[in-house]
């Protein structure tokens, strides 16, 4: 049976030997949507999504992929499913053509299917020129590129995409999800992690954060937002010399306020637009100059923060951090 | 259902129990799918098919890097150059045309031994680049991984087979048996590496990279080379290491393959039971060591990818 969600899991929970690495998991995500599995290093997330593709087994807990068991028909959840693992997986040593041969040949198509659409995923990924040469020569966004490419060679319905971006330069980045973008409009279900709360911003149209292999939070991007805290209102003087004034006018509305002096900025918690409304009243006619008045939404940073207590970055910038002190020690 | 069936294009998936009602799936989704997917048709390919193509592209990696057939080239050869001119007349053996000639089955031995090295630096390499995640998450059998591994292994070790031999009639070795029991000799020999598959599947699965796998392969498998009567005669051996040294299966292998190829007259009286029925006990060894490390290798490298 085909249900309305492409992926489903439920309660997956995933133990080596002592240690939890998964405590519980449960999310769908509807047909040709995109959910995005947010989370801190180790946080579980290659983990869930090596047990929704069949390479790992459930401790407990289901997952179904386009609608077939992971662990009743692995066989099924394979022919319907892409995945672009961490470290982009194409083989260096072949052509990016002969990858594509590899994979589709695997995946059953027959060489005059494989050869089609292998040029147009080549076309589309911008690997034409590219396509005889060997991968070792590739830079890393041309073999995440591939990557997706070959993932891509069966048209599989699903796709997961476990940190698709890491490791890419901005460019190749913002590059990457305007194919993942023409992807879901062609009707793919998409489930990506990532460690980039910009990413999952971007990209998804759902989110659900996890830290410590369990769910912490769950929703579209703006009710996380919204969720993890008021609004901001900011405003921003012209002239230096007006800002000791222009937060006397703030306060005067009611407002705690918070100063920043050399950025001349004025943040304080906001309601929503009827705030704005009224701040904006309180200046008209007060002679301060502004350069920006306006209502600033929590980043998913800021959400991040507030639902964990740590930043999502945290986990490895404190890490690389440390092993820095050490070798300056040592 | 054949083993051949293939899906209707347009349908999301296939899987025995959705051929029915998947027509009507992919029509119901209506409105959630607007850019309803054209797939292309999927047929179920066999465990050979599979096989075969993960040989191909073990094959095209040997055509990029031929650099990796050095173990089996010039690496042999050098052992032979190195034995035969530099300890040769040291050795005293009771081959028709002397050290060299007996020489050659004992590398021929070691090369055919190393092909565990191959398979185990392979899968190793596969593992760590996460090139076996991306296979298994496809729709094939799991052991064509390992099928094509080995297929591409023995391939591997048999080219270094083909050129010792043409080293061999280089520096005055000959086939001096019947045609039959020369190619019984590289019978055993391909036998032999089916045995080592299992050596470097266990090893492979069991190492975390490829430095390991080189660590570990260097200071088992020299040892165990060098502890038989690949290079040296064993009837001059002390009691204990001629002991060790017969029971050796490997010397087994390389009496068998010298026996036929008419290189040494048979082993003495006094040599251990192996030796006096070096065939046979070639083919017990390749049995034993499969019946034992097979179902280990297996599990080792399930465990492995499995996590």
């Amino acid at each position: 049976m085909h249900e309305e969600y492409a992926i489903e899991a439920d309660g997956l929970v995933k133990q080596f030997g002592e240690t939890t690495a998964v405590d519980g998991v449960t999310f769908a995500v509807p047909r040709g949507s995109v959910l995005g599995l947010l989370g801190p290093n180790g946080a579980g997330k290659t983990t869930t999504v090596r047990m929704m593709t069949t390479l790992t087994k459930p401790t407990r807990g289901t997952a179904r992929v386009a609608g077939y068991d992971v662990v009743a028909d692995p066989a099924a959840v394979r022919r319907s499913m892409g995945l672009t693992g961490q470290s982009a997986t194409v083989d260096e040593l072949l052509t990016g053509k002969e990858n594509l041969w590899l994979i589709g040949s695997l995946y059953g198509l027959d060489r005059s299917t494989i050869r089609r659409i292998g040029d147009e995923l080549l076309e589309r990924f911008s690997l034409t020129d590219a396509a005889g040469r060997v991968v070792k020569t590739y830079s890393g966004g041309m073999r995440r590129r591939l990557d997706l490419a070959v993932s891509l060679v069966a048209t599989p319905p699903v796709l997961f995409l476990d940190e698709p971006t890491t490791g890419l330069d901005p460019r190749s980045r913002v590059e990457l999800w305007d194919v993942l973008r023409d992807l879901v409009r062609d009707g793919t279900t998409l489930l990506l992690t990532t460690q980039y709360l910009e990413e999952a911003d971007q990209l998804a149209d759902d989110i659900v954060v996890i830290d410590r292999g369990r769910v912490i939070a769950q929703g579209t991007p703006l009710q996380l937002k919204d969720a993890s805290g008021k609004a901001s209102l900011v405003v921003t003087v012209s002239r230096a010399e007006d800002l000791p004034a222009a937060v006397e006018r703030v306060r005067s509305a009611g407002l705690d306020v918070h100063v920043e002096e050399p950025a001349r900025r004025i943040t304080a918690p906001a309601e929503g637009l009827s705030d704005i409304t009224r701040i904006a009243a309180i200046f008209a006619d007060s002679g301060i100059d502004l350069d920006d008045l306006g209502l600033q939404r929590p980043s998913l940073d800021d959400v991040f923060l507030h639902l964990t207590g740590h930043r999502a970055e945290d986990t490895s910038a404190s890490r690389s951090g440390a092993t820095e002190a050490e070798e300056v020690s040592a | 259902m054949t083993t051949t069936s293939p899906t209707s294009p347009g349908s999301a998936s296939h899987g025995p129990e959705s051929d029915g009602p998947a027509s009507h799936g992919s029509a119901s989704r209506g409105p959630a799918s607007p850019g309803a997917l054209e797939r292309p048709e999927i047929r179920r390919t066999s465990l050979w098919h599979q096989s075969v193509t993960i040989f191909r592209r073990n094959l095209i990696h040997i055509k990029r890097m031929p650099e990796m057939l050095l173990d089996v080239t010039i690496q042999p050869v050098m052992f032979v150059l190195l034995f035969a001119y530099v300890f040769g007349g040291a050795i005293a053996v009771s081959a028709p045309s002397g050290y060299r000639e007996w020489l050659l089955g004992g590398i021929m031995g070691q090369t055919i031994a190393f092909s565990s090295f191959i398979v185990a630096l392979g899968l190793t390499a596969d593992i760590d680049k996460g090139i076996v995640d991306r296979f298994r998450s496809l729709p094939i059998n799991p052991a064509a991984i390992l099928v094509g591994r080995s297929m591409s292994s023995l391939t591997h070790s048999f080219i270094g087979i083909i050129v010792m031999s043409l080293t061999g009639l280089v520096v005055g070795w000959r086939i001096r048996g019947s045609f039959l029991d020369a190619v019984a000799a590289y019978g055993l020999l391909l036998l032999w590496g089916f045995a080592m598959i299992w050596v470097g599947i266990l090893v492979g699965s069991a190492m975390r990279s490829v430095e390991a796998v080189n660590g570990v392969m260097f200071t088992t498998m020299f040892p165990l080379t060098f502890l038989s009567n690949a290079f040296a005669p064993t009837e001059s051996m002390g009691t204990v290491l001629r002991a060790i040294t017969e029971w050796n299966p490997l010397s087994s292998l390389v009496q068998a393959v010298r026996e036929l190829w008419g290189n040494t007259p048979p082993a003495p009286a006094d040599a251990h039971l192996p030796l006096q029925h070096p065939v046979l006990f070639t083919v017990l060894w390749t049995v034993v060591i499969t019946a034992v490390l097979a179902p280990l290798a297996l599990k080792v490298f399930r465990n492995r990818t499995m996590q």
